[in-house]
């Protein structure tokens, strides 16, 4: 893993991921029909279950900061509807 | 009057609105999406269908092509701008119009006609109905369910930007006539300067009685009035 994480460096490639999900007030109707299927499954410890997107994103930069910005700026111009979803960049 | 329809890779109501308002006069032309230019507008309509194969969501990648910088220049100056369907969904991606539609409440795609009732006539799209009056139109959509935050939602009411709203027959407006689990049944809005209209139901396939009814000609009529 360290090993992968440096030879990115050198080649100054990082990696991210996103998850994008809908915000705490918006229903996500198709989490709950999920969620109420792995309730009737059995799985009645499941408390609460909602539906999202995933993205891995490679990109060409030196700075992990820098990086990240450039992440965030694409989250906020096109991956994500602001009004509707939030979103988490984690560094892979 | 010129109007221009904007047509991306997954339209499919482009032909329909331009078959509508060429029936009705207007100097139309057919614009595809990779365009730098505009011709001379005094309408722009943005059709139904399934831009981009509704990929990330419904709208969101359209509402980044070369021609809507165009198409936003021309509604901040003034210009008419009708979003149908689809259309509706990538105004709301580029910002014009305020809010998100998201999968319909039963998740189901919806494609009936169903009664939706003219809530504000001063304005440019809907001078020629009567408010209140109950109109048939079709809708077709798997993301028309209108969300906004509370305060939004107020605001559209207090400064009577709801242009439609989902009822029954009887223009009765309440949980049991809304399709699609659109807040307050909202199925069109205006933006404040009431410029831009976006719509989920299609008035473009109610303009013949042949094929359907002609509750949708009012709308082009009003455009021409």
């Amino acid at each position: 893993m360290v090993k992968q994480h440096q030879s990115n460096l050198k080649k100054n490639k990082l990696k991210f991921s996103v998850t994008v999900t809908l915000k705490k007030d918006v229903l996500d109707p198709q989490g709950k029909v999920v969620e109420q299927t792995l309730q009737n499954m059995g799985m009645q410890t499941l408390k609460n279950l909602r539906q999202g997107k995933y993205f891995e994103i490679d990109i060409n930069e030196n700075s992990e900061t820098k990086a990240k910005e450039k992440i965030e700026e694409m989250c906020k111009n096109l991956l994500v509807n602001l009004i509707i979803e939030d979103f988490k960049i984690f560094k892979i | 009057m010129n109007s221009s329809v904007i047509v991306f890779p997954g339209s499919n109501c482009d032909r329909d609105i331009s078959v509508a308002l060429e029936k009705m006069q207007f100097q139309n032309k057919m614009i595809w999406h990779k365009e730098n230019t505009l011709p001379k507008s005094d309408l722009i309509v943005i059709p139904g269908g399934f831009s981009y194969g509704d990929y990330l969501r419904s709208g969101a990648i359209a509402a980044k092509s070369n021609i809507l910088n165009e198409v936003i220049k021309a509604a901040n100056s003034g210009c008419l701008i009708l979003g149908i369907c689809n259309g509706f969904q990538i105004l709301i991606e580029t910002g014009l119009l305020k809010g998100a539609l998201l999968r319909n409440k039963k998740l189901k795609f919806i494609s009936k006609d169903v009664a939706i009732k003219v809530i504000n006539t001063k304005n440019k799209f809907c001078n020629k109905y009567k408010k209140d009056q109950i109109l048939k139109l079709n809708i077709a959509h798997n993301e028309g369910n209108y969300f906004a935050n509370p305060n939004y939602i107020k605001e559209l009411e207090d400064n009577d930007l709801i242009a439609f709203k989902y009822c029954d027959e009887n223009g009765e407006v309440n949980e049991i006539s809304n399709p699609n689990g659109s807040i307050n049944n909202i199925a069109g809005i205006f933006n404040e300067k009431k410029n831009i209209l976006g719509m989920m139901p299609h008035p473009e396939r109610m303009v013949d009685k042949i094929i359907s009814n002609e509750d949708g000609v009012n709308l082009f009529q009003s455009l021409l009035s």
